[in-house]
């Protein structure tokens, strides 16, 4: 029998990326697991019932984070995407799909997004250079679809001012990152 | 010695000294000073030709409106044409360089056009170059753009970088004189999100210009102590050197922000200039007023200002124009220019006043309804020509004249969003009326010009846009201010035999204006593309009202009339570098990357850009000179042992629900209602008009659960097109899409030893046996000691193939383990050369094939549209205009010499008839050289194609010059019983 595959990140390390620039941090974190959330048609109030059971919380409202553990965040009328450390959970989907599959359809997306940690002072001053979003006045649980340079990415507030979470598509991941660095490196 | 014209006080910096050069000569100046007041300073009032006679010119204005004053800024890759010396910051070692004259500034060849001016009027050239028509491309028009044309371009790559950014805020004040700084002040301290920008380096607007006091003190108390405050206040950003260029839809402004434009060069990696969308739920344009100038004849000579930049000068940068100076003016306003001046020092020779009620300024010679009507000097002024109330001519020397003809509000942003601004006969201007909705209007922008009804104009509109938006604010405590009606009797021109100029950048006179209305370009949009008036890097700030006076008096109509030209963004020049931003060259768009991209990088692989995909196109191996030979030899490892080929590009949208199988049936002209759990389909999509959209494969894993693919190139609009079903077209089923093209690493692995090699990889408990396992069968599996995978056995080669599928992140560990587990069965990875090569063998449709202009039909796949369902595309396929007896059919095609090329694009001509577009019979649509058959082979569209196998047909390409013969065969080289693919 062929060996174990070995995982690797989008920059093809098996360590995830930490930039460091100035007062910004920015990490990439390969240890979330993702998978999609979408109510079956008319199931949406039997998937809300069920959910909390899952999530421990209530499905998080339009544009909002909810969750734990396990957290969820809102990407569309009825969809979200679901969050999990990936060690206790790369089965992420499958559990959802046993806990919810009658209500919900669901996907895999561990491995179709990338996600980056964004931390400092300066974090507002590097994402008003790059998406449209009004960031500074995004409290901590909300998210926001956005685009930046071209490449559209959910944005979450996790710290008002000063932390948010970038989730944007893993094939071009590494653009993504060139932009975010390029530009935190041109900061003032 | 250096810096002559300097005179005491103004707000420069003189304990730091700056050297420039202009022209090649060194100077000094001070920070604070712009470039053209640091030439002054130092005597210089020639810095620029005129576009078109190349006359000498000065600074007309003290700012962004400036006409004339236009150098080349900077040296090497960063030289910049057309930078206004008016608003170019000075920096030390700033080198400038005048354009558009030669050999030099002050003895300009070019200036004979000067001379030949009765002939070089508006329309010259579409007059004059009409014949030979030929001549115009190669000899005129090349020789005109020597000849006119201001700065030259470097020609280099711009070596600066230039961000892009978004900002938000309640209330954008624009600009911040005194309207904008008490607005400003007013919604800060609300509490409100405020922005304040301005296009200076020195906020504070006119107040930084004139001498008037505020509260008994000197404006600039007042102005740094509500800086301090602002800058106190977190919720405000004040962004100077920021000019808003443009008010756009839903309250968005375009901003540029020149954020290194006043050093030598920006540090390392960050940006020269940044330019912001600026969201703003309320805003006030506060942008101030213009002065325009009077025409009279020769008014265009250096020395020659606007009144109001005179002041400026000497207030603001404590420089005199000129020892002697004369004011001519219409209104109030030129007697405030006398005054300062004088008081600085300035002997004012004269005030010259249109109106028989100026009033006096003591210690100056005033003329009363007299007028300028001439000037003298040939590189700078030396004196002008006075007629008296008399009707007397007098000469008076000076070196400077300072001209005011009256204010106009910059009200351009009210106009972007087609607002159209109303004329006041009491101001004599144009004020704004209404605007992009939001936006108001306070100070002098509004036609409220007097320093007083600033400041409460401002305060007040900031009031009433945070009152709008629930904000409660009260009015501050503003300074005791002047509050000067404005008194003023219109003077356009003062009509004399010479030229007079209306706009000095382009070098419009009255004449040409007059010329225009001979020749019926009445209309003010006429009148300006037929004269070029009011366009170029000043827009016409200073000449076009006073250009649409005199077409209103050559017409007889009042000016309101008349009407102004729509004013558009930019309201000052942007630069191109500045909008695009970071997108340029490897940066213009994203790169998205294969799984297997770092490993195919060290494999050497070559790669393309597809679809913003990098895809390895082949694998050389040492040894390998030409492309060819390494896909020939991927071609044949591939259809004799086993090839691989990541293909995750390959679109994956998931599709699930009760009704997906429906909602699939309606969307394919194929049938998929009844697709087997665990059985893959190859699909068609039409388009509503019959036309094919995109072709992939449709698996079924689950009785609610499918994975579509589509092509590379069409993944994102094929998902569009989904969404836009299931959302509006038939909302009533229940369907849920997803894209999971990124999830999954997919592999190609085709070939006769592909299940070999799989049965290494897929763990034991999967049976790939031929019975198990089938062609066109699909599912999950695990590989490799239990890790998830789908496998497909689908095969695009016309092999025994598969696709298979692991998460993304196993992808580099899956290539690996393939090529490992594979080494003795001879596994090659191969690109997309090869796997075009393998599709062409196939004749299967691709891209080239699939081009939006072909039915199923013609692909030779009509009996695809099912005609036991109805599905989006299948009536309109059915039209007669797409099924006419004539109707192109994908045939193959072989040389009858296997050393002939066949080459996309060429033509298929029966043979015996003329080559030509009448007796076209189709096209070649693919090609490639084929090892497996062993000589060149094209796909392509031919007329009846379907009944014509075997005929003999000519491939031309008049472009290339060949023509060969080729036989019409089917368009499937290779096992076209399809037995390997089964086997």
């Amino acid at each position: 029998m062929a060996e174990a595959l070995a995982p690797l990140t989008v920059f093809g390390k098996t360590e995830a990326r930490l930039d460091r620039i100035g007062a910004l941090s920015i990490a990439e974190r390969p240890d979330i697991a993702l998978a999609s959330l979408a109510a079956r048609r008319e199931r949406l109030t039997s998937l809300e019932a069920a959910a909390p059971a899952v999530l421990g919380t209530a499905l998080p409202g339009v544009s909002r984070v909810a969750g734990g553990t396990i957290r969820a965040f809102w990407t569309g009328p009825a969809q979200w995407l679901v969050e999990a450390p990936y060690d206790t959970h790369e089965d992420l989907a499958a559990v959802l799909k046993q806990n919810l599959g009658g209500d919900a359809s669901i996907t895999e997306q561990s491995d179709g997004w990338c996600a980056f940690d964004i931390e400092g002072d300066a974090t507002i001053a590097l994402l008003e250079r790059l998406c449209a979003a009004d960031t500074r006045a995004m409290t901590p649980g909300d998210v926001l679809r956005t685009t930046i340079e071209h490449m559209g990415c959910f944005l979450i507030c996790e710290q008002a001012g000063h932390a948010f979470r970038l989730w944007t598509a893993r094939s071009s991941a590494l653009s993504l990152h060139h932009a975010l660095t390029t530009v935190a490196a041109a900061l003032p | 010695m250096s810096q002559t014209m300097r005179l005491a006080g103004g707000r420069i910096d003189r304990a730091t000294t700056l050297s420039f050069a202009f022209d090649g000569r060194l100077y000094r100046g001070h920070p604070g000073d712009t470039l053209a007041s640091a030439l002054l300073a130092n005597g210089v009032r020639l810095m620029g030709r005129s576009f078109k006679y190349h006359r000498p010119r000065g600074p007309l204005s003290a700012g962004s409106e400036e006409p004339n004053a236009l150098v080349e800024l900077r040296s090497g890759a960063r030289r910049e044409p057309n930078t206004r010396a008016t608003v170019a910051e000075l920096f030390e070692g700033l080198v400038a360089t005048s354009q558009n004259r030669w050999p030099s500034l002050a003895v300009d060849a070019l200036s004979v056009n000067d001379r030949l001016s009765s002939f070089l009027t508006a329309g010259f050239y579409y007059k004059t170059f009409m014949w030979p028509k030929a001549f115009w491309e190669k000899l005129y028009e090349p020789a005109i753009r020597r000849a006119a044309g201001l700065g030259r371009l470097s020609g280099e790559a711009d070596p600066d970088v230039y961000d892009k950014g978004f900002l938000h805020c309640d209330l954008l004040v624009i600009g911040a004189g005194p309207a904008g700084l008490a607005a400003a002040l007013t919604a800060g301290r609300a509490g409100a999100r405020v922005i304040l920008a301005d296009e200076d380096f020195l906020p504070g607007g006119r107040l930084n210009a004139e001498t008037i006091t505020l509260d008994d003190a000197p404006a600039r108390a007042w102005v740094e102590a509500t800086l301090a405050e602002l800058a106190s206040l977190g919720n405000v950003r004040l962004m100077t050197r920021t000019t808003i260029y443009g008010a756009f839809d839903h309250g968005i402004f375009g901003a540029l922000e020149r954020v290194t434009d006043h050093l030598a060069q920006p540090r390392p990696g960050t940006p020269r200039q940044i330019l912001w969308r600026i969201y703003a739920k309320r805003s006030l344009l506060c942008a101030g007023a213009t002065e325009r100038p009077i025409a009279f004849e020769n008014n265009d000579r250096p020395g020659i200002m606007l009144a109001g930049a005179l002041r400026a000068y000497a207030n603001r940068w404590a420089v005199a124009a000129a020892r002697d100076v004369a004011v001519f003016t219409n209104n109030d306003d030129g007697h405030r220019t006398a005054r300062d001046l004088a008081a600085a020092g300035i002997r004012v020779a004269a005030v010259i006043d249109s109106r028989e009620d100026a009033p006096d300024t003591p210690g100056v010679p005033l003329f009363r309804s007299a007028v300028v009507t001439g000037s003298r000097g040939r590189l700078g002024l030396k004196a002008i020509t006075v007629r008296t109330a008399g009707g007397r001519t007098e000469e008076i020397a000076c070196g400077a004249l300072g001209v005011s003809g009256g204010w106009n509000p910059n009200l351009q942003l009210t106009c972007h969003q087609r607002g159209r601004p109303r004329w006041d006969d009491a101001l004599a201007t144009f004020v704004p009326v209404g605007g992009p909705s939001g936006l108001a209007v306070a100070g002098a922008a509004a036609g409220i010009f007097s320093t007083h009804g600033a400041l409460r104009g401002g305060a007040a509109g900031a009031r009433a846009a945070l009152a709008d938006l629930g904000i409660a604010a009260s009015l501050p405590a503003l300074p005791r201010a002047e509050d000067a009606p404005v008194r003023i009797a219109p003077l356009w021109q003062v009509k004399g035999k010479g030229r007079a100029w209306l706009d000095q950048q382009n070098d419009v006179t009255v004449k040409d204006v007059t010329l225009a209305h001979q020749e019926n370009f009445r209309a003010i949009e006429h009148l300006k593309r037929y004269t070029t008036l009011g366009m170029a890097t000043d827009q016409g700030k200073t000449a076009n009202i006073p250009a649409i006076a005199v077409m209103a008096e050559l017409t007889g109509k009042p000016i309101a009339e008349v009407g102004t030209t729509i004013y558009r963004p930019p309201y000052t020049p942007v630069s191109l570098g500045a909008l695009a931003g970071r997108s340029r060259g490897a940066e213009f768009r994203p790169r998205r990357l294969t799984p297997s991209h770092h490993w195919a990088e060290g494999q050497g692989a070559v790669f393309v850009e597809v679809g913003n995909w990098m895809r390895a196109q082949w694998f050389p191996r040492p040894g390998e000179t030409h492309w060819r030979q390494s896909v020939d030899r991927e071609v044949l490892a591939t259809r004799q042992a086993v090839g691989i080929c990541d293909v995750t590009t390959l679109g994956k949208i998931d599709v699930q629900g009760t009704n997906a199988a429906a909602f699939l049936d309606r969307l394919y002209c194929n049938g998929m209602a009844k697709l087997a759990v665990g059985r893959v389909r190859y699909g068609l999509m039409l388009r509503e008009d019959g036309m094919v959209k995109d072709d992939g494969t449709v698996a079924r894993l689950a009785e609610d659960h499918f994975v579509v693919t589509t092509t590379t190139a069409n993944a994102i609009a094929v998902f569009r097109h989904m969404e836009f079903c299931r959302q509006c077209l038939w909302p009533g089923l229940d369907v849920q899409l997803i894209s999971t093209t990124d999830a999954w690493a997919q592999f190609s692995v085709a070939g006769p030893k592909s299940r070999a090699l799989l049965e290494r990889i897929v763990d034991p408990a999967f049976d790939l046996s031929n019975e198990a396992f089938p062609y066109m069968a699909c599912g999950g599996v695990t590989v490799c000691g239990g890790l998830r995978a789908r496998l497909f056995r689908i095969s695009f080669s016309g092999e025994l193939a598969y696709e298979i599928a692991v998460p993304a992140r196993y992808g580099d560990g899956l290539i690996r383990a393939l090529m490992a587990a594979g080494e003795d069965l001879g596994v090659t990875p191969y690109g997309t050369e090869t796997l075009g090569v393998l599709r062409i063998e196939k004749g299967h449709p691709a891209g080239n094939e699939l081009n939006g202009q072909t039915t199923a039909a013609n692909l030779g796949l009509g009996k695809m549209v099912s005609s036991a369902k109805d599905a989006i595309g299948t009536v309109l396929s059915r039209r007669e205009g797409l099924n006419g007896p004539d109707d192109i059919r994908l045939v193959g095609l072989k040389p009858l010499s296997p050393a002939d090329v066949i080459v996309n694009g060429a033509h298929l001509m029966t043979e015996g008839s003329p080559v030509d577009a009448a007796h076209d019979q189709g096209w070649v649509t693919s090609s490639c050289h084929s090892p497996h058959v062993g000589h060149a082979i094209g796909l392509g569209f031919l007329k009846r194609g379907d009944r014509r196998t075997g005929e003999i047909v000519r491939v031309v390409n008049p472009l290339a010059g060949t023509d060969i013969r080729a036989q019409v065969v089917a368009p499937c080289f290779v096992d076209p019983e399809g037995v390997r693919l089964r086997g």
